[in-house]
């Protein structure tokens, strides 16, 4: 890990910290106040604001989740510094693919 | 009850990197160090025996070696502390290559103390006046705090990150530079900070502690590494490295 990699993963860690927090509190109230599907859905399409605090959520893991797995590949995989980082990208750019994926799934109207 | 004198089960490693542990029955005696029962091994039992010593008053740092599992400084390590029901286990320490027995090569070691650039750079000539350096700052304060080593190489044999990732410059010289970073007369920060910045530097530290846990010195790396890492985290954000 060098400075950049690390303080790309702090910054996206502590953009995570109150995202993460409200994702929950989103989690236990549409659990706990019995939301359907077609609830969600008329709450989140055609709304920028979950647009945008779902987008951000996706882009702040594909970067902290990618740097996390090259660490892990490069000290406890006989692959090489860069190798590692390559296969980490692709993580991170499937990681993105995927949330991206969803978050068009329930914001686009 | 038996007349016989108390003896220590010593069993130290013979060899090279790849050898074996060997027996000695060592007599047991007050205040004895570990480098003493060494010495006891190498003069009375096995002159064959290699093992690296200087000083014996723990200020050369040449005569560290595994003892029961964890790297210390043998001179001043007594067995009464580490000996388990009258055994010793002493070996070269780890994270080194053997050159044989108990000693140890320790070039990557200060290979890595010149790559982190704990040379000090001087920012001045003989013709200038002494630098007048407060004690009481907060730069000499942290650079005082870690400027006791001795290169005794302990923390780099404690440390899991040395272990798993070859690159890693270790505790020893990160906290060197760490220590010449708030040397108010150094000039080479600019080459320093890119150098401990750099893939293997101060951000692979895992911060387990295991370096200042076994300082003999009572240092503690972990702290002059974080130190480090924000110093040059600051220098990234700023666009200087």
């Amino acid at each position: 890990m060098n400075v950049g990699l690390y303080v790309w993963q702090r910054l996206t860690a502590a953009v995570m910290v109150p995202l993460v927090l409200l994702h929950v509190i989103v989690i236990f109230y549409a659990t706990r106040k019995g939301l359907s599907a077609a609830d969600i859905l008329a709450r989140t399409r055609g709304s920028l604001a979950w647009a945008a605090f779902y987008g951000v959520f996706v882009v702040a893991v594909a970067v902290h989740a990618a740097i996390g797995v090259r660490n892990v590949l490069a000290e406890w995989s006989p692959l090489k510094d860069r190798d590692a980082g390559i296969l980490a990208s692709a993580f991170g750019v499937l990681l993105f693919l995927l949330g991206a994926r969803a978050v068009l799934a329930v914001v686009l109207p | 009850m038996s007349d016989s004198p108390p003896e220590l089960t010593v069993s130290l490693w013979r060899g090279a990197q790849e050898g074996r542990y060997e027996t000695y029955k060592v007599p047991l005696r007050e205040n004895q160090t570990v480098l003493d029962v060494v010495t006891f091994v190498q003069r009375h039992l096995d002159p064959t025996l290699s093992y690296r010593f200087a000083c014996r008053v723990g200020m050369c740092g040449s005569c560290a070696m595994t003892v029961n599992g964890r790297p210390r400084w043998t001179c001043r390590t007594h067995v009464a502390t580490v000996a388990d029901g009258g055994r010793l286990e002493i070996g070269p320490l780890a994270n080194l290559p053997v050159i044989k027995d108990l000693a140890a090569d320790l070039r990557p070691f200060f290979d890595k103390w010149q790559q982190a650039k704990g040379v000090f750079a001087p920012s001045q000539t003989r013709e200038d006046d002494v630098a007048r350096v407060r004690p009481d700052s907060a730069a000499r304060i942290a650079a005082d705090a870690a400027i006791e080593c001795i290169n005794c190489a302990i923390c780099y044999a404690a440390c899991d990150t040395v272990r798993w990732n070859s690159d890693y410059l270790g505790p020893a010289a990160l906290n060197r530079a760490w220590a010449l970073v708030n040397d108010e007369r150094d000039a080479g920060n600019p080459e320093r900070l890119r150098s401990v910045a750099a893939s293997g530097g101060c951000h692979a530290c895992h911060s387990h502690q295991s370096c200042q846990e076994l300082c003999p010195q009572r240092l503690n790396p972990t702290a002059s590494i974080a130190g480090l890492k924000r110093r040059t985290m600051w220098a990234y954000v700023k666009g200087e490295l």
